[in-house]
Order: C-alpha cells, then sequence, then structure tokens
C-alpha cells in the first residue's frame, strides 16, 4: 500500500506535467511549473518523516526528530522555485507587452 | 487530440511513479539504523549523517534549529551558491523588464483611503516581524530566506496601497551588496583563522540565547536583508512605471 502523502504528491506533479502539455496558455504553462516544483518539494519532505517525530529543533518534550537534510534540501529548492518562477513570468510580462498575446497557437503566427 | 495524448502519458507517468514508491516504507525509518562509512578515518561509524546532525549539532554549531545548523554552517557554501542565483534572477528579471519597458506609463487609480491608513499602519509591524523571523533563525523555524520574503511582502503591501511609492534603487542596491559582502567576509575570515571557508569562528555561546551560534545569526541577517532588498527589487520591476 503506498501512503497517500506520496500518492497526493506524485498526483501534483503528474496533474504539473498534463498542465504543461496540455494547454496553450503561457501564464497556465508556468502554474504547471510551479505544481510540479510543489510535488517534488512534498514527495522529499514526505520521504524524511519518521513516525512520532518533531521538527529537528531542541524540544525537552520530544526524543524524535525527522530527518533534517531533505528540509535543508527543500528549503534550497523552493529559493530556487521562486527564482525560476520570477524570471519566466517578467519574460511573459514582457511577450505580453510587445506582441500582446499569451495563447501559444497566436504566438506561432506572429513569428512569420 | 493533444488532451488525450497528454492525459495517457500522465496516467502513465503517475503509475510508474506510484510503483517505484511501493517499497519506499512511509515514517517508519530509523535514524539511527542507517551506518555511515567515514573516508577520513577509514572507519565505519554507527551513525548516520541526519543521526549526527541531530546528536552533535548543537555541539558542533551551537545552533539549536538543526536545519538552520545544515543550512548555515554544515552546507554554508551551498547557502552562498543559492544566494548567487537569486541575485542572478533578481538581475535577469530587472534587464528584461528594463528592454520591454516602452516608457508607457500605466494609469493607476488611487486605492481606497481605508487601504492606504492600515498599509501605513501595518508597514512597520510586517518589516518587524519579518526581522524578527531572520534574527531568531538559529532558534525557531525560519530563517534568512522567508524574513527576506515576509519584508518584501510588507513594501508590495506598499506598491499596492500608493500609485507612486517607489522603493529606492540606490538604497536597495546598496542593503544588498553589503549583505553579500558581509557574507563573503564572514566566510573569508573563517578560512583566515582556522583555514576553511565559512568556518564558524566566533564563540558559540549559550545554546538557546539570541546571542549565540557563533556566526549563523550574523549570516542570517545578512542573507535576509540580501532576499528582502532582491525580491523588493522584483517586485519593482515587475510593477513597472506606474502613474
Amino acid at each position: 500500500m503506498i501512503p497517500y502523502y506520496y500518492l497526493a504528491s506524485i498526483a501534483l506533479i503528474v496533474i504539473g506535467i498534463y498542465v504543461v502539455i496540455a494547454k496553450k496558455n503561457l501564464i497556465k504553462i508556468i502554474i504547471g511549473l510551479d505544481l510540479m516544483d510543489t510535488g517534488v518539494n512534498l514527495l522529499l519532505i514526505a520521504i524524511g518523516y519518521v513516525k512520532g517525530g518533531t521538527a529537528p529543533i531542541e524540544n525537552a518534550n520530544y526524543a524524535l526528530y525527522v530527518d533534517p537534510i531533505p528540509q535543508a534540501l527543500v528549503l534550497t529548492a523552493i529559493v530556487i522555485g521562486v527564482s525560476v518562477m520570477a524570471l519566466a513570468l517578467s519574460m511573459v510580462i514582457g511577450l505580453y507587452k510587445n506582441i500582446g498575446t499569451l495563447e501559444i497557437d497566436e504566438l506561432r503566427r506572429v513569428k512569420e | 487530440m493533444k488532451r488525450i495524448v497528454a492525459a495517457i502519458l500522465a496516467i502513465l507517468i503517475f503509475i510508474v511513479l506510484a510503483l517505484a514508491f511501493v517499497k519506499i516504507p512511509f515514517g517508519n525509518i530509523n535514524l539511527s539504523d542507517y551506518h555511515y562509512y567515514n573516508p577520513i578515518t577509514d572507519k565505519q561509524t554507527s551513525d548516520s549523517v541526519p543521526q549526527h546532525y541531530l546528536v552533535d549539532g548543537k555541539k558542533d554549531t551551537g545552533s539549536t534549529n538543526i536545519v538552520t545548523a545544515v543550512v548555515v554552517d554544515y552546507r554554508g557554501f551551498d547557502t552562498l551558491g543559492e544566494v548567487t542565483v537569486l541575485f542572478l534572477a533578481a538581475t535577469g528579471v530587472g534587464s528584461i523588464m528594463y528592454i520591454f519597458e516602452k516608457e508607457k506609463r500605466r494609469k493607476v487609480r488611487r486605492a481606497n483611503a481605508v487601504v492606504e491608513t492600515a498599509s501605513q499602519l501595518l508597514f512597520g509591524f510586517i518589516v518587524l516581524f519579518g526581522a524578527y523571523i531572520f534574527v531568531h533563525g538559529h532558534l525557531t523555524p525560519g530563517g534568512g530566506f522567508p524574513g527576506g520574503a515576509v519584508i518584501a511582502s510588507a513594501f508590495l503591501l506598499l506598491y499596492l496601497a500608493y500609485p507612486r511609492f517607489h522603493a529606492e534603487h540606490k538604497t536597495l542596491n546598496v542593503a544588498e551588496s553589503l549583505a553579500g559582502l558581509t557574507f563573503v567576509i564572514a566566510g573569508l575570515l573563517g578560512l583566515l583563522i582556522s583555514g576553511s571557508f565559512l568556518y564558524n569562528f566566533l564563540p558559540f555561546g549559550v545554546p538557546t540565547y539570541l546571542f549565540s551560534a557563533g556566526i549563523i545569526p550574523v549570516i542570517y541577517v545578512a542573507v535576509g536583508v540580501k532576499v528582502g532588498s532582491e525580491l523588493t527589487g522584483i517586485v519593482d520591476a515587475m510593477m513597472g512605471v506606474r502613474e
């Protein structure tokens, strides 16, 4: 039986892949990339979970802590995700200012 | 047609990934079960890397928040690279928005009087909260990155409430450069004093006190100021020229 934390994060990744392939609006594609990002982060955090453990900050009431390494990794991944998202959105804003559309079909026609 | 293909592909990927995760236990891992080979001493030690961080982290770094200890102390060099990536992204956003800016001033309506007054009242508190988050990075959840994001959100509030508001670019640049310099100089001082980059050379003090954990609070304050000014710069570039 697969734990539903894994199932939910895999579902997020897959929904992101579907959105990136099927949608035709650039903003929606970027939202799909962000969904994939969130799914991967959730998956990493879920792998590091220890049953009965608490956040890895010294706490006298707990003896067990969850794995701190995936959390540190995800902290980095979130920041990189934010940077990628900001850069992609700024490119989209520039495209919209110059061409006036975000639909991929119309953008393809503009190229000629 | 494209949607059907995408849906089939998505379902296939879902099945493959789900099958790959069947055997990976959830929550049943015992961090002390793993063994770890130390190549320097050529010995098998009984503690795994996460177990080592959890058990010896406070002794090694003086920080009670182990995630902070990993991010800023054990893997501080990685964090320096991360901050650099964020800096590059902010520069990229600025330059892209500068290229596409065609001197077109957007007309923006004035906000409601309620929004204006409330944002004036809240601005100080939000900045204070952000500063609290990054100053206590080694003691409580949080740290430089969330603290910086909270400070940038305070500036975003001002941008939304006042159409004519603009953060001073020079001040942002100075704050950001000084924060970056602090990070690098702290690392180089460690190199000078003990021979390894980002060595924690300050006294650790008493754990759980504000002034403890050596250079971790110094670096996290620098990271907080840097992230805050960079994200404010991104917000400023994306808002464009307004009137």
